[in-house]
């Protein structure tokens, strides 16, 4: 009834000490996630709030709470080296809140979670949630409901925006997923579309992109071929300067592909309806339900 | 960040890739002497630092028979406006007979998630038309990082560049060298163009384009340091230091929003109820009341802007942090322009009690706010 995290997810918190780390640690623990175990290296035996055990290493806290979920709040200077380690310690899904990790460190970083079978979501996301059940990362919990509508985005705060639309117009959410605005980030709109297609907790999908790259037409590829659920797109930055060009190299790459106008021509073909602003995500669920 | 082409040559030297000399002058007299020491009484050209593209075709990039003739390039060039950007320093380096151009780039690529290696035969300043009409002549090839640019996929695209044995496997070294500068320096983006031959069929990289990845520079201080603050626009060198990122637009209504996506979708419901935004502005997550000072500092500086608009959603972003900035940045410099504020999220109630206390109204929604300022910055009151 919802898709990557439910009540069995058994979370890890990387950085639990820490000012972002404890402060959102305290969060999930009061929405009601499992969080079984802190890792902050040197403080391993401490309680966290007096009920979650902290653990010096990643291995050591799989081998005495047995978690299946790690999320990562520490310093960008240490992330990549968060995401190797709980990969290395056999965790199959990491959510990497931390943003700033360098893009070349995400190209080692990449396979080698892959190569373990972990599925990697972020860096430079909020996270994800199912509401009711569990929260992994910083998404506001009181402006989600339990509902069957997916939602998977790009953004941060703009994805708040679209699910407190849903909310407040009766359109509660199965699950959540922000998968992060840096260029190389672990889990696609393909990952995320595919699951939410096979989830039986799942009506429809709002699909939240921005300008750059060419996540979004690949996602629209996927709709028209593997999605028989009704699709909503956004765009953000149609009216965003074309400016920061990054040499030839960034314009040869990948051509015009990368503007607003060009992914939402790309959504409307797979046969998604495209919203003009996120007010419009109601109606068009409407339509399409 | 972007280095200038100087900058970026002198890395490329460091790291063994052929670069004529060359060296940076910011006075018509240093670029005389520079042209004597180098020019050995021959053509020298004079180039632009300026992060701009099309240099040349703006007046940016000129050739010189003699010292004398640099030094008044130099004194044409700079202080020239290209795009907006003051040419404060000049390249003065030898003029180089060019056998042929060629282009090689690497980029850091987001569908393959590989640094992408590029190389054209048909290099030169309409490279990026190349890859429009003819595809074709780009090759290219996603490098595998845990094992770095192979020397036999280098000299294979060495041979896409040179029947020439000798020049295909000089440009394979160089390509090499350059995948190496990307790793060395934290680049998302490396390019020559053009890697020249020359008539007597030596390959030397004759202007080079460098872009750092900014979070690479907390750990290479060294690059860092390269940063020319007075290349860039004053306002987004104020804003970076106030922790904001700032772009400045041509449009009335002044944005300060929270989260680059918000922001983004901020500034198109304002052209979509017929306004045009001043400016993209993020404050970023954990904003603190002095950041949301500097963001009104930075927006009311601007002339264009008619009336002023946040758009708030609370999540790490506190509300009532956000209000209190709004508070303070008024008593400090009175508003002559007015102000349209929306927040919801998290301590939205204590905000709204902050601002209602200070003469200020809030509103929760958000086409509402952006409707309101875009009629404000008409000189219609809501």
């Amino acid at each position: 009834m919802s898709v990557f995290i439910d009540r069995s997810t058994r979370l890890v918190v990387q950085g639990i000490t820490g000012r972002d780390g404890s402060f959102h640690a305290k969060q999930m623990i009061s929405y009601g996630t499992k969080v079984v175990a802190g890792v902050t290296p040197g403080k391993g035996g401490q309680l966290f709030e007096g009920v979650v055990p902290v653990f010096n290493t990643v291995a050591e806290a799989v081998r005495a709470a047995q978690p299946n979920a790690a999320v990562i709040y520490v310093p960008a200077a240490v992330a990549a080296s968060a995401i190797f380690e709980a990969a290395d310690a056999g965790i199959g899904l990491i959510v990497c809140i931390t943003e700033g990790i360098p893009v070349l460190d995400m190209t080692r970083v990449l396979p080698y979670v892959s190569e373990r079978g972990a599925r990697l979501l972020g860096p430079n996301c909020p996270g994800l949630i199912s509401p009711e059940q569990s929260k992994v990362g910083i998404i506001p919990g009181n402006i989600c409901k339990p509902g069957r509508i997916g939602v998977v985005s790009r953004s941060g705060t703009l994805t708040y925006e679209i699910i407190h639309q849903l909310s407040s117009h009766g359109f509660g959410q199965s699950t959540c997923v922000g998968i992060g605005g840096d260029p190389l980030i672990g889990t696609t709109f393909i990952h995320c579309l595919s699951a939410f297609q096979a989830d039986e907790g799942t009506d429809a999908i709002v699909l939240i992109g921005e300008i750059g790259g060419t996540d979004e037409q690949q996602a629209a590829e996927f709709v028209a071929h593997g999605v028989t659920k009704p699709v909503i797109g956004f765009i953000a930055g149609q009216t965003a300067p074309p400016g920061r060009r990054m040499g030839h190299a960034g314009a040869i790459i990948s051509g015009s592909s990368g503007t607003a106008a060009d992914k939402m021509a790309a959504l409307e073909r797979a046969g998604i309806s495209v919203m003009k602003r996120p007010a419009d995500v109601v109606p068009l669920l409407r339509e399409r339900l | 960040m972007n280095l200038h082409e100087y900058q970026a040559r002198d890395i490329l030297r460091r790291h063994g890739v052929p670069v004529p000399p060359g060296d940076v002058a910011s006075t018509p007299a240093e670029a005389q002497a520079i042209a004597e020491r180098l020019g050995g009484g021959g053509k020298v050209v004079v180039k632009a630092q300026v992060h701009a593209g099309g240099r040349g075709k703006a007046g940016g990039v000129k050739v010189a028979a003699s010292a004398t003739e640099a030094a008044a390039h130099a004194q044409a060039i700079l202080g020239m406006v290209i795009k907006g950007l003051t040419v404060r320093q000049v390249l003065i380096a030898p003029a180089v007979t060019i056998a042929s151009e060629s282009y090689v780039g690497i980029i850091v690529d987001r569908a393959s998630q590989r640094p992408v290696l590029m190389v054209s035969p048909a290099g030169g300043i309409d490279i990026e038309e190349v890859a429009a009409k003819t595809p074709e002549k780009i090759h290219r090839l996603a490098v595998d990082p845990r094992y770095g640019l192979l020397p036999h996929q280098a000299l294979g695209l060495g041979f896409a560049l040179y029947k020439d044995v000798a020049q295909a496997r000089a440009a394979a070294e160089i390509m090499q060298k350059l995948y190496a500068v990307v790793y060395a320096v934290g680049a998302s983006l490396a390019e020559i163009n053009p890697l020249v031959t020359t008539p007597d069929g030596t390959v030397q990289a004759l202007d080079a384009k460098i872009v750092v990845d900014d979070n690479e520079l907390d750990r290479r201080p060294e690059i860092a340091a390269l940063r020319d603050a007075s290349a860039e626009a004053p306002a987004e060198v104020e804003a970076r230091e106030a922790g904001l990122t700032f772009i400045k637009l041509d449009g009335a209504v002044g944005c300060c929003v929270n989260g680059a996506g918000l922001a983004m979708a901020t500034m198109d419901l304002v052209k979509y109820y017929g306004g045009a935004p001043a400016n993209f502005l993020d404050i970023g997550g954990s904003s603190n009341p002095q950041k949301v000072v500097s963001a009104l500092r930075i927006i009311t500086a601007d002339p264009n802007v008619k009336a002023i608009l946040f758009n708030i959603f609370g999540g790490i972003t506190r509300c009532d942090d956000v209000a209190n900035g709004i508070v303070q940045a008024t008593r400090q410099f009175p508003l002559k322009v007015p102000i349209v504020i929306r927040l919801t999220g998290t301590n939205e109630r204590e905000a709204v009690q902050i601002l209602t206390q200070a003469g200020f109204t809030a509103l929760t929604d958000m086409d509402e706010a952006v409707k309101q300022a875009v009629a404000q910055a008409r000189g219609k009151g809501a």
